[in-house]
């Protein structure tokens, strides 16, 4: 948008993924902060333990009993008021300044009035996979989260807001910001404003049940005219297919109980338990990040999910192979 | 290495040397760690004051338990007074206001048994009807269930001192009794106030 | 000394004499709190090695990306088997085995204040530990999801409510915890009446040795801090068999609600559990540096000080729940003053080396490294007291990484010196030095090449209780080394449970005082008879012995 050159040449390259979500590279100002906090945090702490480690090493090597030394027993002294006080006064103003450094990047953080013009985002956790809605734009999605980048301050964060359906999960991108529990019955919030474009990875953070472990979180960060265009693609309704083999495929489909789970909007499928699907080809994974989103994975899932995610909401369906052909048929023309 | 010696304590030391009474600290003991498992309970049931999404609410459905009230406060002062005439020998009288405590115990389980009653059967609150239901029945429950405890063992007191038991040679035990009894008093005017003024 | 005229006989000393019948009556019927004590210790060892084998099963799955050693359910279970072993059926047993075995003896008692109700306390707590592991047999209720509970240790809810744990699996884990939970208390009582009420002549509450006062005051946090698990274990069973609506979401109950009850429990559990480690090691380092403890009054202090401290910083474990930022400085306060105490423990025992003649043996080493890796645990402790680094570090394999570097690193390396130090005393013959320099070195290297690099794993955003991941994250060689150290570690159990069963039967001698000691535990023979001391004894100073090896130099004329 500022400098529509640069604009043209992220969008023309594909996004970098960041797989390695380490906390210690922090992309977005609340992961940021926090950096810069756990850099003092850790300095002090590795400070402590070079001073006291070293003691406790020194004192070992050095006052050893020798084999067939002095067979005396060494002078008893059993303390030393001055010291217990140094000791004691000494980490009580380390601990002061770490409170009070705490106190502030808490505030700073937590308390992070919303500016006008931020994004917002519903996440709402299920077992085991994540819905996302933006109530401003009336989109529904699944597993990533699409947020514009922020090219200056205050300008344009995500603030989501935290609902579960069933058990505590938690939201956790390392790389743009601490975790916030999900939690039913209780709405928590928290705020992201990615600096980079990029899909950052993360994942659910508290355990909740059998497959806690493949509850896996995409965040996509994209420029705000990248954004803006995934949005506008996101609002549309399903294609209504033309070929009549995909037309006779979505009414096979229709039949079928997946619509008692699944929505595609525009189509007679409006159930919530599963993810919403009406652009699930807009996804780069499916089943919450078990695998990629390719033809081949996408009909090896509708066959049996549970041979991939065993334990996971979904039931193997048993589809005959031409209902399973016609399925994954109409799926693929979701874009 | 070699052994040593110790040296025994004489006997004027061993009779000096006084320290409390081991049934006190344990009871003592017991009294604090019921306590902190009354707090979890009635921190839980001023948690959920107000969050019942759905009826009977409280002040739908209770009326102060005076009678009830009146009754177990007052089995503390009974209690004392068997326990001072056993101090001195009394039987008699120890048996007497043992009784009456044992009564007025019994009146305020039976009181709670007909609240209950009315409150299933009538008025429809069951543990399951909603977190007041949930947290009023754990809460009252919890408690009627130490002074069922309590009142067995007064009972015990009571048949082995009938059927001639020297009582007076085990006054500590029976003291150690009154303790946790007015322990289960003092319970019971925190979960009435609890229960039946604020959460009202 | 040891010449005791008394008529009796006592089966473990002459065992011969008693056929396998009478010799196992005798322990299932006894109340001597030394048999106990034994009984308390080695019931938490057995466990300590199945939960070990459930960790090296974990590891071997977790060792490369996308194995399939063990199903998703099973590994849950895995995990919350072994934690919820390793804390409730090894700690607690440590707890009230070395209180039980030593605490009479040290005060100079002949036995504990309820002797029955001891025995009643271990029954009850095994009784307990069999319940939970009953499931495993038990547990597949009708709706078939049963098994092993797979909740985690700490059990939140809702995922523990009917709606999501079908079967009875977390039946097993609440009642079995519970049962367990009356013993401990029942044995913690016992503990605080025994030291209150009996101590020996001229013993006053200044000349206790630290090991006592420490564990009063573990049996003090038990007071204050088993009853709230007991209150959450009642609640879930209202929830889930009564219909009751504590922890059910959707008829209005809080799920943060648990957290709280839990965690009031939680955290002076985790200091309950490494209690009797900070007790041994305040007995060992003394006698080993041959030095008395420095700053005792103040060690004394400081215990007592984490005693309060450690009631209110539970919130520590819930900074990502979405409290106030008022509520989140405040624990994170509380939870760093907690380093305060905790450091003049440390620099206590330092000092207490400093200047002495440290005699490494196998005890003093675990004593040694128990120092170092506590220091570490601590201090990644204080990491995570930080509420905004904690909202990046917690439920990740960083939490993982400290808290073993408190339980394993501290807390067994602490045991264990403890148990070389007084296995002598309880048997009457020493361990093997050379098996326990081998037992050391294996699992003090396989300990650190576990646990250390978890901490980078959590900094790769790694999650704890994923029962597998994907290859390409960052997280594969880490993994691997991880799991290479169980083997290590497994080395170095294996040379320690080989050195007691064998040193039992051909160990040396010990005699009543093989370390040249000072606390009154080393006056009566080794096994100690059943009542313990002959005659009653009278102390004048916290180290009686030293009194009388050194009567030209005694402790009384300085304290
Ligand atoms: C033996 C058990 C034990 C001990 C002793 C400790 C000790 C401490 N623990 Fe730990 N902890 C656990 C066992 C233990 N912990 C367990 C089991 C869990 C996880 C439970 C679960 O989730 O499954 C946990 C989790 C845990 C968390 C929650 C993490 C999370 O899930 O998000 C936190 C957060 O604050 C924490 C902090 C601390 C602190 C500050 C100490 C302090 O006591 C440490 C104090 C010591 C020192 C600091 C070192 C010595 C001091 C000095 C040398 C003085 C100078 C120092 C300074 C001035 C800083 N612990
Ligand atoms: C006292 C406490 C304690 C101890 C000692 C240990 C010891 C070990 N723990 Fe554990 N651990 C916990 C307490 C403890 N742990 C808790 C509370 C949790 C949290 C659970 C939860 O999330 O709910 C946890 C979780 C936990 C996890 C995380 C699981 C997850 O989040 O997915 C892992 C993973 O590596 C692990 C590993 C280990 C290992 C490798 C050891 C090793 O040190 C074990 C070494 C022992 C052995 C290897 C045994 C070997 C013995 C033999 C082979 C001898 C054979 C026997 C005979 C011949 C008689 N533990
Ligand atoms: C009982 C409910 C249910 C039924 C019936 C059901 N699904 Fe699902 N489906 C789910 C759930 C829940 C998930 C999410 C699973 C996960 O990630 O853990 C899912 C995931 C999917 C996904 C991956 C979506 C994504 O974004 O990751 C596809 C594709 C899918 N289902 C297609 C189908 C088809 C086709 C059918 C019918 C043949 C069907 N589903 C029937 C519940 C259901
Ligand atoms: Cu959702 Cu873990
Ligand atoms: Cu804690």
């Amino acid at each position: 948008m500022i400098q529509p050159v640069a604009f043209l040449q992220a969008a023309a390259s594909p996004l970098v993924e960041h797989r390695v979500a380490d906390m210690f590279k922090p992309l977005a100002t609340p992961a940021h902060t926090v950096f810069d906090l756990s850099l003092l945090v850790m300095g002090i702490t590795a400070g402590i333990f070079v001073v006291v480690g070293g003691l406790i090493i020194y004192a070992i090597i050095r006052f050893r009993h020798k084999e067939g030394g002095d067979p005396d027993e060494p002078p008893q002294i059993y303390g030393s008021n001055q010291i217990e006080v140094a000791w004691t006064v000494i980490p009580i103003l380390i601990v002061f300044a770490l409170i009070g450094v705490t106190a502030r990047v808490v505030a700073g953080v937590q308390d992070q009035a919303e500016p006008p013009g931020a994004i917002h985002a519903t996440v709402i956790g299920h077992q085991w996979w994540w819905e996302f809605r933006y109530p401003d734009y009336g989109i529904v999605t699944a597993n990533e989260l699409h947020v514009p980048i922020t090219t200056g301050p205050g300008e344009h964060p995500t603030f989501l807001k935290l609902e579960s359906r069933d058990v505590i999960h938690s939201f956790w991108v390392p790389q743009l910001a601490g975790k916030t529990d999900v939690i039913p019955n209780r709405e928590n919030t928290m705020w992201l404003d990615p600096r980079e474009p990029g899909i950052y990875f993360g994942n659910c953070a508290e355990y909740c049940g059998t497959q806690h472990a493949n509850m896996l979180l995409r965040v996509v960060a994209q420029t705000p005219s990248d954004f803006a265009d995934w949005v506008a693609q996101q609002k549309q309704r399903a294609a209504v297919p033309t070929d009549p083999q995909l037309k006779q495929a979505q009414r096979t489909f229709d039949r079928l109980s997946c619509i008692a789970c699944h929505a595609v909007r525009g189509t007679p499928a409006f159930g919530v338990v599963g993810p919403d699907l009406t652009h699930l080809m807009s996804r780069q994974t499916i089943g919450a990040g078990v695998m990629e989103n390719t033809p081949a994975n996408l009909r090896a899932w509708i066959d049996n999910p549970q041979a991939i995610k065993p334990g996971c909401e979904m039931p193997d369906m048993k589809l005959s192979d031409q209902q399973l052909d016609q399925v994954v048929a109409y799926i693929e023309t979701l874009k | 290495m070699t052994s040593t010696v110790l040296p025994e304590a004489p006997t004027e030391v061993q009779q000096k040397w006084k320290l409390p009474d081991r049934g006190v600290v344990g009871i003592i003991s017991l009294i604090i760690t019921e306590s902190a498992l009354f707090t979890i309970f009635v921190v839980a049931y001023l948690f959920y004051i107000g969050k019942s999404i759905n009826g009977p609410y409280p002040k739908d459905v209770l009326h102060y338990p005076i009678l009830a009230t009146i009754c177990l406060l007052s089995s503390s002062g009974t209690i004392i007074f068997a326990e001072h005439a056993l101090k001195h020998g009394l039987i008699g009288r120890f048996k007497l206001w043992l009784g009456a405590t044992i009564l007025l115990g019994a009146i305020f389980l039976v009181y709670t048994g007909s609240e209950w009653r009315e409150l299933i059967f009538e008025k429809h609150l069951t543990i399951a009807t909603n977190v007041f239901g949930t947290t009023f029945y754990s809460l009252v429950g919890l408690h009627a269930s130490h002074v069922l405890v309590g009142l067995t063992f007064l009972s015990l007191v009571m048949i082995v001192t009938l059927l001639g038991f020297p009582i007076q040679t085990q006054f500590r035990r029976v003291l150690f009794l009154s303790w946790y009894w007015h322990f289960v008093d003092a319970v019971w005017i925190i979960v009435f106030s609890v229960v039946y003024v604020i959460g009202r | 000394m040891s010449s005791i005229d008394f008529p009796l006989e006592f089966p473990h000393e002459k065992p011969s004499e008693f056929s396998f019948s009478e010799t196992l009556y005798s322990w299932v019927a006894t109340v001597d709190h030394k048999r106990l004590g034994l009984m308390y210790i080695t019931t938490g060892l057995l466990f300590f090695v199945i939960a070990g084998i459930m960790a090296s099963v974990m590891r071997l799955q977790l060792a490369f990306p996308n194995q399939h050693v063990v199903q998703p359910e099973t590994f849950n279970r895995l995990f919350t088997m072994h934690g919820t072993t390793m804390v409730f059926l090894v700690g607690m047993p440590f707890v009230a085995g070395f209180s039980n075995y030593l605490v009479p003896l040290m005060i100079g008692a002949r036995d504990m204040a309820f002797p029955r109700l001891n025995a009643f306390g271990f029954w009850v707590f095994l009784f307990g530990g069999l319940i939970l592991y009953f499931s495993y047999f038990g547990a597949n209720g009708l709706s078939g999801a049963g098994s092993a509970p797979d909740v985690g240790w700490f059990a939140y809810s809702p995922l523990t409510e009917r709606a999501f744990s079908r079967g009875a699996s977390t039946d097993y884990w609440a009642i079995g915890i519970f049962v367990a939970g009356i013993g401990t208390i029942a044995s913690a009582i016992n503990v605080i009446a025994t030291a209150v009420t009996m101590r020996c002549p001229g013993m006053t509450l200044s000349r206790m040795p630290l090991f006592v006062w420490m564990m009063v005051v573990v049996s003090w946090l038990i007071l204050l801090a088993i009853p709230p698990l007991s209150a959450c274990q009642i609640m879930l069973m209202i929830d889930r068999y009564l219909g009751g609506h504590f922890f059910d979401t959707q008829a209005g109950g809080s799920a943060v609600l648990w957290q709280h009850f839990f965690w009031i429990f939680g955290h002076p559990e985790v200091y309950i559990l490494i209690f009797p480690g900070w007790a041994s090691v305040s007995e060992t380092i003394p006698v080993f540096s041959r030095k008395p403890m420095f700053g005792r009054s103040a060690m004394v202090g400081a215990s007592v000080a984490i005693g309060f401290i450690s009631m209110s910083v539970w919130a520590h474990h819930m900074f990502a729940v979405g409290m106030t930022s008022m509520a989140n400085t405040f624990f994170a306060a509380s939870t760093m003053l907690i380093a305060v105490p905790t450091g003049i423990k440390i620099f206590n025992w330092t000092a207490t080396m400093w200047g002495g003649k440290l005699h490494m043996t196998t005890s003093m080493m675990f004593a040694c490294a128990f120092l170092l890796q506590f220091l570490v645990a601590g201090l990644t402790g204080i990491m995570l007291g930080v509420a905004p680094f904690d909202w990046q570090l917690t439920d990740s394999y960083f939490v993982v990484a400290h808290f073993h570097y408190t339980l394993v690193g501290a807390m067994l390396f602490a045991v264990f010196s403890g148990i070389y130090y007084w296995y002598p005393k309880a048997t009457g013959r020493m361990l093997n030095e050379t098996l326990g320099k081998i037992h050391f070195w294996f699992l003090c290297i396989g300990f650190n090449v576990t646990f250390l690099p978890m901490h980078w794993l959590g900094f790769l955003g790694m999650p704890r209780r994923i029962y597998t991941y994907a290859p390409g994250r960052g997280w594969d060689d880490l993994n691997l080394i991880a799991s290479i150290g169980v083997i290590v570690q497994a080395i170095g159990i294996l040379a320690f449970v080989w050195n007691v069963v064998r040193s039992a039967k051909w160990g040396k001698p010990a005699g009543d005082d093989p370390w040249d000691a000072w606390t009154l535990e080393w006056a009566t023979s080794s096994p100690p008879p059943e009542y313990n001391f002959e005659k009653v004894p009278v102390v004048r100073s916290s180290r009686p012995l030293w009194d009388l090896k050194h009567p030209q130099d005694p402790d009384w004329k300085y304290e």
